[in-house]
Parts: structure tokens; sequence; C-alpha cells
């Protein structure tokens, strides 16, 4: 390391190297990107897909269902639900999935630092 | 109906007339503001304390701090005013924003908060080279803020001709000086702290504004959202009337631009720096996490406001009234505040309006100071040796300078048309930010020479592409009217800029080059998702 390094200095003995490798922190790891991608790419898609019907579908989203409720108007609604949704969905997801083993992983380390 | 129009034109009237209410109003937001900025000043000595306000904030509070932070002007009258007018579309653009936050709650957030400590280039020179890394995300930085400043400083001009009946360059000028004055003394004062407390405030005051009217909206047509729609058709003056409430009017032209503009948007909000430096005020990643949950239940609540608010604009307004009075569609609000509950509710949303862009170019001045002090002063110039408060003390004198700036710059571009600017803040941020933030915290094989390509390549290409779009040139409504041609069709960089700013990344990732610090990598990779080691609340 020959640049100076002002930002958070590691605290004390801590073999990042070898903790990444642990079986522990690679199941925090894989549950962690097997929900945020899959996620990620889903909401995009759908977003995506109402902004292409509406742009190149207008007629198809201008169908009335119910009054003067449009598709389009029910659509982009259901675009809030999912964002709600997903939103819920992965703070429960991150409270009892992703939390335990981060905080079982962060307690080890801050007692190999105090010993170091 | 005929007293319902003669009573909206006499609104059209009165908005230029009653300016004194909506002053008073306004003044007594700065002063309860100004009291708690003065008050969160108390312990503002450390570096930790001035950028983010001793990390002593609750996940809710900077909830309502990044929703203020986030529903500028723009948002809260140029969406109802594009509702009222346009209806579908408008409600299509909200969208954009709100969904936009999915990417900061799942892939960005906790991560950011974690590996960094106050800057955006905190986290993306975590593991690569310093120097060049952190200058590059600087400049990015400082070009998102700087854009995005000139457009709320150019607002606020335009705010005031609609809101207090000023016209004259004159009273503008001074209008968007008294802004910026204020604008540095909130930031000078009161830090993050006191910019977060001013956000909250204008949080609570926007939302809260907007429920009422809401609910008095519905209330008058039954509570029935299809009442409400049949009455904004029967108001409509498009041809066939019922266009609002389907896709087209304001993006059916050129419907790739729109699509442009929705990429920009989605993948831009999570690289805005003034949003991710919100995630630092906090104590813990999980209160980040927090943060964001509630920062998308109100941004989410306050776009479907909206979406009653721009209907209901139209049928008790009328497009017509709106885009013939001084502030055309932007009036839209304040107008269906005046015809619901009179000059009251009008100063009222009137001094909300003020109050959100103060606070909007409150939390863009300290994240341009923070950005130019951290980062190029204290860790590039200075190599990070600094007294304890030589940072702060440059970050004060940057807030002014900035201040300063932001003055000059709102009123050189008063009368022209700058909306594009926004857009271009989300597009920069998009392709210079968002690429280099996420490879450096997903990618291993992520080097030094991809993220300063993707940099400078998404900030060049987002710049270049709108200097050549229509915007500059060939058009009605260009910087140059009627002049040239323009070689890029659309309006909006990103479907362009955002692809070369990820592709660059890539590139210049695996041509070699370098190795990075392996050892820095995997601290990155066990401190991103355990907190280990992150940066703590301080204590007083």
């Amino acid at each position: 390391m020959s640049e100076p390094f002002t930002e958070t200095a590691p605290p004390g003995g801590v073999d990042y190297l070898a903790e990444e490798a642990t079986p522990r922190f690679q199941e925090l790891k894989r549950k962690h990107r097997s929900f945020v991608f899959p996620m990620s790419i889903a909401f995009l898609v759908w977003y995506f897909a109402y902004v292409l019907l509406s742009s190149f579908a207008p007629e198809f989203m201008a169908q009335r269902v119910w009054g003067d409720i449009t598709l389009g108007l029910l659509l982009g609604l259901g675009q809030f639900v999912t964002t709600f949704g997903i939103t819920m969905w992965y703070v429960w997801y991150a409270n009892h999935t992703l939390d335990p083993i981060s905080a079982d992983i962060r307690a080890d380390l801050e007692r190999q630092e105090a010993d170091a | 109906m005929n007293d319902f129009f003669a009573a909206v034109h006499t609104a059209v009237t009165t908005v230029e007339n009653n300016p004194i209410l909506n002053i008073s109003i306004f003044a007594a937001f700065v002063a309860v503001t100004l009291f708690i900025v003065i008050r969160a000043s108390r312990n503002n000595k450390t570096a930790a304390d001035y950028y983010a306000a001793g990390r002593s904030f609750t996940g809710p509070q900077n909830g309502f701090a990044i929703s203020g932070d986030y529903l500028s002007a723009a948002s809260f009258l140029g969406i109802t005013g594009a509702i009222a007018i346009n209806g579908y579309d408008g409600f299509l653009y909200s969208i954009g924003f709100l969904v936009a936050w999915l990417v900061a709650l799942l892939l960005v957030a906790e991560l950011m908060r974690n590996t960094g400590k106050f800057t955006m280039a905190d986290v993306l020179s975590f593991r690569l080279k310093q120097g060049p890394v952190r200058m590059a995300a600087a400049i990015t930085t400082l070009a998102v803020c700087f854009f995005y400043l000139l457009a709320q400083m150019a607002g606020a001009g335009g705010l005031v001709s609609l809101l207090l009946g000023i016209n004259d360059r004159i009273g503008q000028s001074i209008v968007v000086g008294v802004v910026g004055i204020l604008m540095i003394i909130y930031v000078l004062i009161g830090g993050m702290k006191g910019t977060t407390w001013v956000q909250i405030v204008k949080a609570f005051l926007l939302i809260g504004g907007a429920i009422v009217m809401t609910i008095w909206v519905l209330a008058i047509n039954g509570f029935s959202l299809n009442t409400l729609l049949e009455s904004a058709v029967a108001a409509s003056v498009t041809d066939p009337q019922d266009a609002i409430l389907g896709p087209g009017l304001q993006y059916g032209k050129n419907p790739w631009d729109f699509i442009s503009l929705a990429i920009a948007l989605v993948l831009g909000t999570a690289g805005l720096p003034h949003v991710l430096m919100r995630f630092y005020t906090v104590p813990t990643a999980k209160e980040a996490r927090r943060s964001v949950v509630w920062a998308i239940w109100l941004i989410g609540i306050f776009y479907l406001l909206t979406l009653v608010l721009g209907y209901g604009a139209a049928s008790l307004v009328g497009p017509e009234t709106i885009l013939a009075s001084p502030g055309g569609v932007n009036s839209a609000a304040p107008l269906l505040a005046f015809a619901l509950g009179g000059p009251f509710l009008l100063g009222f949303i009137s001094a909300v309006a003020f109050a959100t862009i103060l606070a909007v170019v409150a939390g863009l001045t300290i994240t341009a100071a923070a950005s130019f002090a951290h980062d190029i002063y204290a860790n590039v110039i200075k190599k990070g040796n600094v007294p304890p408060d030589g940072e702060v003390k440059v970050a004060r004198r940057t807030v002014i300078v900035i201040g300063v700036l932001a003055i000059i710059g709102g009123i050189g571009v008063q009368g022209q048309n700058i909306a594009f600017l926004v857009a271009l803040a989300f597009a920069v941020a998009a392709s210079a930010n968002l690429p280099t933030i996420l490879y450096s915290l997903y990618w291993r094989k992520f080097r030094t020479r991809g993220a300063v390509w993707s940099m400078y390549g998404g900030l060049a290409a987002a710049i270049i592409l709108i200097l050549l779009s229509p915007v500059f040139w060939g058009t009605e409504t260009s910087v140059f009217k009627n002049v040239g041609v323009a070689i890029w069709p659309l309006n909006n960089p990103g479907i362009l800029s955002i692809p070369i700013g990820f592709f660059l990344g890539w590139l210049g990732s695996v041509v070699g080059g370098t190795h990075e610090n392996k050892t820095l990598a995997a601290e990155m990779d066990v401190r991103s998702l355990s907190g280990y080691g992150a940066e703590k609340a301080t204590e007083h």
C-alpha cells in the first residue's frame, strides 16, 4: 500500500481474507445476492414493460376497465403496490435471514479485535 | 358553474396581489427552522458532526429528511401541473422517481453505509487507488450538485413571479439572493444536522399540506376516484376529451425520449450524491435500511397524492386557467390551493414551495462542500495530513463560495429554459456514478482504470449528448433558437450515456494494468455485508 490510507483504517488484527473464505460469510454473501439480484431484475423488467406499453401501445393502455379507470392507470398503481411490496419483503428477509448472520460475524470480528 | 369560474379568475389575479400573506407564512417557516438550526449547531465540532450530523438521526427521521431532500419543487409543482394538463403522462413520469428507490434499497444503501464515512468517494476509493478515483468521484459529485443547484435556484426566481407577483428582473434577482443567503446561513451554522431538520420540517409541511388538499378534493368528488376522473374529463380541453386518461399527450410524439428519461430516473436516484450522503447521518446500516423504507413510503404516498391533486386541479381550476396564469403549468397546485381554501391555503402552499427550494439547495450545498473539503482538499491535495478541524474549516468556506456561485448562476439563468438541468443531473448520476458504485460493491475484478474511465466517460457522454441535442439546437425551445441541427435526436442522453458508463467500467477493468490490493477487496467485502468496523455515532 503506497497510497495514504486515511479512511476507516482496519481496526486491529482482523484477517479479512480468512474471514471472507469462511462458509458462514460465503453463505451471507450468497443469501444477500440471491435475493437482491433477481429482485432488482424483476422490478426493472416490470417497470420498463410498463413504460414500453405506455409508449408503444397507448390504445391498449387507454382501455377502460371500469368507469373512467383505464388499464394504464391500474398498471401504474400496480407499480406503487409492487414497490411497497418488494420493500416490505426485503425488510422481512433482511431482518430474518441476513441480519442474524451479519450480527454473528460482526460479534466474532469484534472479539478477535479485542483479543489482538 | 359560472360563479365558480369567476372565483378561479379572481384567484389568478389574487395570486399576484396577495404577497404579504405568502411572505409572512414563509417568514414564519424561516424563523422556526432558523431557531432549530441554531439549537442544532451546538455540537458541530468534528467532521462527523458537520458532514454527518454525528450519525445520530433515527431511520424514520432520516426517511423524512430524504423525502424532504428528494421532493423538490419540480416534483410538487411540476408533476401536479403535468397531471393537470397532460393527465396520464404526468403520472407516468412520477412513477420512475419512486421505483428508483428500490435500487437504493436493495443494492446500495446498506453497503454504502457500512463502508463509507462521509462521501460517495469514500466507498468508491475504498479498494482502488485513492488519488485518481477520489478526484473523479468528487468531480462527478460536484457536477451533479451544480446542475441540480442551478435548476433549483432558477426555479426560485420563477416561483416568485408566480406567487409574489414580482415579475421584474431585479425583484426576482433579489429573491434568488435572499434564498441563497438563507441557504448559506443554514448550512454554515447548522451543518448537516441543521440541514436535516430543515428537510424534516419541510417534508412534514409538504406532505401534510398535500394530504389536506387531497382529502378536500376527494370529498368534493364523493371519495370516488372515478368521479374525480369524470369531472377532470369534463373540464378537459383536449381532443378527444378523455385523452387525459391514457398515454401520449406529453411523450407521445417521441416515445424514445421518455424511455431515455425513464432509464436515467430509475438508475440515477441511487447515484445522486446528496441522497447517498444522507445514509451517513444514521448510526447503522439497519437504520439506513429503515430510512430508505420510510422514504419509499413517504415518497410513494406523496406521488399518489399528486395524482389526485393533478386531476383535481384539472377539474376544479381547469387546464385553460392554469395555462393562462403567470406560472403556467407550475401554477396548478397553488391555484388548486386557492380554489379549495382561499388565500390562507394558497399562502401556506406557496410558503411550502419556497421551503422546498430552500431545503433542497441546502442539502446540495452541504454535499458539494463535503465533497470538495473531504475528497479534493483533505485526501487528494493534502494526502490526509490535515489538522482535526482543518477540513471543516475548508468545508465552511466552500459553502460560502458555492452559495455565492449559486446566487450568481441563479440570477444569470433567469428567463432561460433550464428545465433540462434536473434531467441532466439524473443522467450524470446514472452514467457516471451508478456504474462505479455497483461495480465496486459487487464485482471483484473491478479496477482503478475502469472506475476512472467510467466516471469521466459517463460524465462526458451525458454532457456532450446534451450539447448536441435539441435542447441546444434547431427547435423553437432550444437554447439557440432555430439555429443548426441537433446531431443527437433526444432531449435525454441516458439511453446511450448510461450504457457507455457501464461499458467503460468493464473495459477499463479487463484490459489489464495494475492489480488491485486483494486484502482491501476482502476487507471491503466483509465489512460491507457484516457492518464490522462501520463508522459509529459520535457521543456527546
